[in-house]
């Protein structure tokens, strides 16, 4: 697979399924277009946004057992619509989902796929009460005060693994960007983002029928956009990190074919409230580099954030952690110590 | 009994016509036997198949038993052959299919003059009583010869032709067989054109005449 | 350097004998041609049920469907989803259009496993896109693309290679449009690992689990057929074979001199069998090639027929030119050596043994022809009391065959004894000399000729064993179109309500005496496909319908809806009898009821039980209501068919009298026998040649017979006639041998090979004007084949005839 057809597929797996239908870096005809101000608004923007082309639902959690050995989980829900029409009812429907979900320890990541159609009720995502659910796979909110989204029950699992958890989240979502508008390059493709870092989570783990007892931290981003990248966007390096001390740093770096990147992130107080950080603000590094699916991925980083006196280097916690799905890229749990310890995710895309 | 008169015979070959006989003259006189002696392709054989009619003259004629063979069409010279004529050839003659009683007793049928007393005195004769069961391929040469001339002898034929019939078999067997041969022919009252390239033999004959290069030498 | 020296010696006989080289060429080749050829046929219609299996994923992948075999609600199918099911729909069904069957085949291509491989549209394609959003797209095979052109009814059309003829392969969605099902799925397929885990409960009750099958429903049900082809084409490649061993028995004995020769000359015994083997190899190489073009082409002419029976008898579809595999040839040319090496083992094995000298004593023809004798006829009755145990204790259609192929074998291996002996009678009460000398020369030459009459034997049996069958399924069939056809005009309407419309509407025409729903459904019962008809209670059927079996008020238990009606075949096949109870799978769940009475179903692969029209209605009230029949008057059936056609804008296909109902049913009937009959008669060809070929082979022994009689003042025409007498006589008695023969045939195929594969008795009739046929056939098979030899004996010159005398000894 080339590079370019990589990247679309990740960010815009509908650009794979219409390829041609939507040229490669043209307008997103049809599609709502991501535009100042973002004005969020919840629980409203928990729910789908249909006329956007590509939608995500996307938890991480670093998790650990009794005996403090670290897992991590991945649950992830994309909306991906064939048109910009209005959805029609039954097998009519214009929308297909995908789910991504993975359960990775030291020794195996583990990961599962699977698509559905709208319209029939095998997937989809509803307010009130909130619930996003693809086969068995469910993120449903339980009742409670506060956000919509504060207190959630997650489940998924795939072949050898299930998880079966329970998130509850004491602040409100923090939006990402100018107030939830998430510019990914200068000039170039944006989104609407928020971010709910502060889970709490408990529940348990199945790995080989064996049942296993965790907590830990959770991280959920809310992603809505229609423009297509570039044909000289290469690929991602995305970060986000739970700090020790209950702040959360989420940064990214955005890489050109030529070699160049774009650096953004958002430094978030324990108390929640977010500071975006620009290009200069931010310097990422790769260390080190391992074999994985046969591409030498660089899965140990140094992250820089000198007005914060942030300056860690980041170890994967299985560097084979490779989603080898119909749209592959390497995504797993990592812990960071130097200035500030901590745990939390990487999300690469874009390498050969 | 059998006249020969000038009769010419060639085949035809790879290099051309081959004469092989070349104006033959004899005559045999009823109740007489002559011997045909020559060299191993002199013709001695092909007169006697023109003899029976087994084949036909290029030129001459050959009268048996005053018919006149060389005038003859297939049909009548089968019917002659039938009745008039019995053979005795080196090769066997036997009906491969039929058991020695059979075989004894067929050209006699044939010719409508099965005579079984005289039938059983050439058996007798010729010694062949413990056979009769027996098919021809289980035969020895010697018995196959004596049965071939017994079925020669059966239909009391006026004229017998003989081409070399004690030829495989050994000097004092062949003797025997001859003079067995020899006394039947006279006891049936037949005419002998034996064919032989022993002159040993051909000298117990009435008559010797020598064949060599397609005609009568002597 | 010594075996190109040693083959060449043995090669030269063969350009001495051209005829024997050509007869053993031709031996092979039909040998190998009709096998192959009916096996491209099998193989091909094989791979087309294949693709059909892998059309629906069923070959690789589990189904869930539902207890009657229906279709059953796209909830159930979200349900398994939502409950983690791997599961992904299927919605098939066929939709007539101008009279033309389409299979519709509805996917979800998200989720539809990698390897429902047949029909993926493609990852990454665009054409993903066009088939999921309107206008959607059909896909189908470039030929019925090429023959649909741009219907308007239909989706835009795009061309996929895999896909088998007339089928259109659609998003489920738009086939709910097409075939009218709206919210309905046919079956689910699930991959296989997961079909060993039980169905959650609320699900169990309506669906089950099929677990993945290599063979489809269209395997089983056309396996007989099939069957039937390729014991046809075994008993052409044992006909072929008799000529080859006739061919090479004979090149061994002419050329043993020469062997004792070579093995004199210092050829070891083991380097001339591995030369003879080299020889034997070469000719299967050549012989099966020419055999395998020939198979092609008989394959190739029989086609049409065998997909136009297949087509009208199950439904199936074959596509219009062959297409072979490698693989194909490959077995063609192995069964042809195989053959080959199997005739030719006797003369190798003999060959290597050959003592150099000949012996002194030749073994006696006649003891040697009698020991012979003795151990065929001990093998024919260990065979033939295998044939009986394989029909008192085997089942199945395999054990059918095994008795046929026993009772063939056996007899064939029998009939060179019965000949003996009734040529050794005719030998006894022969009193002329000439007479006596053929009927003895008869004996003698039934050694040569025994294994071309073998295989007379076997052809003219199974002529005339197929043959009364044939026809006897033709008159019972007649008869029976006869009493099911009873309505005058048989009426589709568009669909259930007007169906109603227009039995309402017909009823109240004069002229109409009667209008009877004619329902169906489709179900399987234990595992066994099912289709149901719904009727309505009337004389018509009390008087016409024909039973095998039924209770003493079968009409009056059916009517009043506790009762049915089973067909023959399924009432084999399960051992039901009137009197019994069985549960019939409804789409609400088990109908018990009783088993009124038994009726015949010609034709038919699937069972078949009727029930009164109002249980139809209870039972199944989704099953297809808009069939009719209609009894009317004599003479108001064109003018009532042209008033429904005017006032319900019905069609062609809509509208059929009883006249084209039959020709419909005898025609697809004629084509169901159009190949049996063709390979039958092809049969009787290569028993026709094996005679041919043997009595070509014999001539040049023959002379050696005939020699000494022409000798003895028997004339050539004498001998011609006498020649051709024999063997119009041992044809004769090989015809009057294959009477009996045949009648036993026809009473295994009728009683036994078809009650097992297609689950009705037929009653068998006699025929004897076919038997007087067949005789005729095999006189006039011995005549043309004595016909060359014995012109060759009249026309043969003195000069050969002396050679006789001095070649052979």
């Amino acid at each position: 697979m080339n590079a370019k057809v990589f990247l679309f597929a990740v960010f815009f797996p509908a650009m794979v399924f219409a390829q041609g239908y939507a040229g490669l870096g043209g307008e997103a005809e049809g599609y709502r277009p991501v535009t100042r101000p973002a004005s969020l608004a919840f629980p409203r923007d928990h729910g789908p946004h249909p006329g956007f082309r590509i939608e995500w639902w996307y938890l991480t959690a670093n998790l650990s057992d009794a005996d403090g050995k670290d897992f991590g989980i991945q649950w992830t829900l994309f909306r991906i619509p064939l048109s910009p029409a209005p959805e029609a009812p039954e097998w009519q429907s214009n929308q297909i989902w995908m789910g991504h979900a993975a359960l990775t320890d030291a020794d195996e990541h583990r990961y599962s796929e699977t698509f559905a159609r709208g319209g029939i009720g095998t997937a989809g995502v509803q307010l009130a009460p909130f619930r996003a659910w693809i086969d068995d796979w469910r993120m449903a909110a339980l009742p409670g005060p506060g956000d919509a989204l504060a207190e959630i029950a997650l489940t998924a699992g795939g072949e050898r693994f299930a998880y079966d958890l329970h998130a509850s989240a004491s602040l409100p979502p923090v939006p990402q960007g100018e107030e939830g508008y998430s510019l990914k390059t200068p000039g170039g493709a944006a989104s609407y983002y928020y971010s709910q870092p502060f889970y709490a989570v408990e529940g348990s783990l199945e790995l080989d029928g064996r049942r296993i007892a965790v907590t830990g931290q959770a991280w959920l981003d809310r992603e809505w956009s229609s423009q297509p990248l570039r044909p000289d966007d290469a690929g991602w390096d995305w970060f986000s990190l739970h700090l020790a001390t209950g702040e959360k740093v989420m940064a990214y770096r955005f890489r050109k074919t030529d070699g160049s990147a774009s650096l953004a992130g958002t430094w978030i107080d324990a108390g929640g409230r977010p500071s975006p950080l620009g290009d200069s603000e931010i310097a990422i590094t790769e260390r080190t580099r391992s074999t994985v699916a046969g591409r030498a991925i660089p899965t140990a980083w140094h992250v820089e954030i000198p007005s914060r006196g942030f300056a860690v280097d980041t170890e994967p916690l299985n560097p084979q952690s490779w989603m080898g799905t119909t749209f592959a890229y390497w995504e797993g749990p990592i812990r960071f110590g130097g200035s500030h310890d901590g745990r939390g995710y990487l999300e690469m895309t874009g390498y050969e | 009994m059998l006249e020969v008169a000038s009769v010419s015979k060639s085949y035809a070959t790879a290099l051309g016509p081959l004469a092989v006989l070349d104006g033959v003259t004899l005559d045999l006189w009823p109740g007489r036997s002559l011997a045909l002696t020559g060299e191993s392709g002199s013709g001695k054989s092909t007169l006697l198949h023109l003899i029976a009619g087994l084949d036909a003259v290029d030129a001459g004629r050959i009268r048996v038993g005053g018919a006149e063979v060389t005038a003859m069409g297939d049909a009548g010279r089968s019917a002659l052959r039938r009745e008039a004529i019995g053979l005795v050839f080196q090769q066997f003659n036997l009906i491969p299919s039929l058991d020695v009683a059979a075989n004894l007793a067929f050209q006699a049928r044939l010719a409508g003059r099965h005579d079984p007393d005289w039938l059983a005195v050439l058996t007798r004769r010729l010694g062949l009583g413990d056979l009769l069961a027996r098919y021809p391929e289980a035969l020895s040469g010697g018995q196959q010869q004596r049965v071939a001339i017994a079925r020669a002898l059966a239909g009391r034929p006026g004229l017998i032709l003989a081409d070399e019939p004690t030829g495989n078999l050994d000097e004092a067997t062949g003797d025997a067989v001859l003079d067995l041969m020899l006394e039947l022919v006279a006891a049936s009252g037949a005419s002998l054109l034996m064919v032989t390239h022993s002159t040993r033999l051909a000298a117990r004959l009435d008559a010797q005449a020598v064949l060599r290069q397609g005609r009568i030498a002597r | 350097m010594r075996a190109w020296t040693t083959l060449r010696a043995l090669m030269g006989h063969w350009r001495r004998h051209p005829v024997e080289c050509l007869t053993l060429l031709a031996g092979l080749a039909v040998a190998t041609a009709l096998w192959s050829g009916v096996q491209a046929l099998n193989a091909e219609a094989r791979a087309s049920y294949a693709r059909s299996a892998a059309l629906l994923g069923t070959g690789t992948l589990a189904s869930v469907v539902a207890e009657d075999g229906g279709r059953f609600a796209r909830e159930d199918f979200v349900a398994l989803r939502l409950l983690g099911w791997p599961v992904t729909p299927l919605l098939d069904g066929r939709l007539t259009r101008d009279g033309e069957s389409l299979r519709i085949i509805g996917i979800d291509p998200i989720t539809l496993p990698a390897s429902a491989s047949a029909l993926r549209i493609g990852e990454g394609d665009e054409r993903l896109t066009d088939f999921l959003l309107p206008p959607h797209l059909a896909l189908a095979a470039p030929e019925t693309l090429a023959r649909l052109g741009a219907p308007s009814d239909l989706p835009p059309l795009a061309a996929s290679e895999t896909l088998p003829p007339d089928t259109l392969v659609v998003d489920i969605g738009v086939a709910e449009r097409l075939l009218d099902a709206e919210g309905r799925v046919s079956r689910l397929l699930l991959p296989p690992e997961r079909a060993g885990e039980p169905l959650p409960a609320p699900l169990a009750a309506r669906l089950r689990v099929l677990p993945e099958d290599a063979e489809s429903d269209l395997d089983r049900l056309t396996a007989s057929f099939h069957l039937n082809l390729a014991a046809f084409g075994f008993l052409a490649f044992v006909v072929g074979l008799f000529i080859v061993y006739s061919a090479i028995g004979l090149a061994f004995e002419q050329r043993k001199p020469m062997i004792r020769t070579l093995r004199a000359c210092g050829v070891s015994a083991r380097l001339l069998t591995g030369v003879m083997l080299a020889e034997t190899v070469g000719f299967a190489l050549a012989g099966g090639a020419l055999g395998i073009v020939a198979g092609y082409g008989i394959a190739a002419a029989l086609l049409p027929d065998v997909a136009a029976s297949l087509e009208g008898l199950y439904g199936a579809t074959l596509p219009g030119r062959l297409s072979l595999d490698p693989a194909w040839w490959l077995a063609g040319m192995a069964l042809c050596l195989a053959g080959a090496l199997a005739a030719a083992g006797g003369s190798l094995w003999r060959a290597a043994r050959l003592p150099v000298l000949a012996p002194a004593q030749p073994q006696a023809w006649l003891a040697d022809q009698r020991r012979g004798m003795r151990h065929q006829l001990a093998a024919a009755a260990l065979i033939a009391a295998g044939s009986l145990v394989a029909l008192a204790f085997g089942s199945g259609l395999a054990a059918g065959f095994a008795v046929l192929g026993g009772l063939l074998v056996s007899a064939a291996l029998a009939l060179p004894a019965l000949l003996a002996s009734a040529l050794a009678a005719g030998h006894r009460r022969a009193r002329r000399p000439v007479a006596e000398w053929a009927w003895a020369d008869g004996r003698q030459q039934l050694s040569g000729l025994s294994l071309a009459l073998m295989a007379l034997l076997l052809a003219l049996a199974v002529n005339l064993g197929v043959g009364t069958m044939v026809e006897s399924f033709r008159r019972t069939f007649v008869a029976y179109l006869d009493q099911r056809l009873v309505s005058d005009l048989y009426v589709t309407g568009q669909d259930s309500a007007q169906a109603r419309d227009i039995a309402a509407w017909a009823a109240a025409r004069p002229g109409v005496a009667a209008v009877l729903p004619i329902w169906r459904a489709e179900s399987r019962f234990r595992d066994w496909p099912l289709e149901i008809y719904g009727f309505a209670d009337h004389a018509t059927y009390r008087d016409n319908w024909p039973l095998v079996a039924a209770l003493p008020d079968a009409w009056d238990r059916v009517a009043g809806g506790a009762a049915v009606l089973v067909s023959e075949q399924m009432a084999r096949r399960f051992g039901l009898a009137p009197g019994d109870r069985l549960t019939l799978p409804t789409p609400a769940g088990g109908w018990e009821v009783e088993l009124a009475a038994i009726h015949r179903d010609f034709g038919n692969p699937v069972g078949q039980v009727m029930v009164a029209s109002d249980a139809f209605a209870r039972h199944w009230p989704e099953g297809d209501r808009r069939r009719m029949g209609l009894r009317v008057a004599p003479g108001a059936v064109p003018g009532l068919a042209a008033a429904l056609a005017a006032r319900f804008g019905l069609g062609e296909e809509q509208i059929v009298d009883q006249r084209g109902r039959k020709e419909f049913s005898l025609r697809i009937f004629e084509k169901t026998f159009a190949i049996t009959i063709a390979l039958n008669a092809l049969t009787l060809l290569v028993a026709g040649v094996a005679l041919l070929t043997s009595l070509l082979t014999l001539a040049d022994l023959r002379l050696v017979q005939l020699a000494p009689l022409w000798a003895l003042g028997l004339t050539r025409a004498q001998l011609a006639w006498l020649e051709m007498g024999k063997m119009l006589g041992l044809a004769a008695l090989t015809a009057c041998a294959a009477l009996p023969l045949g009648l036993a045939v026809a009473w295994v195929l009728t009683a036994v090979v078809n009650v097992r594969a297609f689950g009705w008795r037929l009653p068998v009739e006699f025929l004897p004007g076919q038997w007087g046929t067949l005789f005729a056939l095999a006189l006039l098979c011995a005549f043309v084949a004595a016909l060359w030899p014995i012109w060759r004996l009249r026309r043969a010159s003195p000069l050969t005839l002396l050679q006789s005398f001095s070649n052979e000894r």
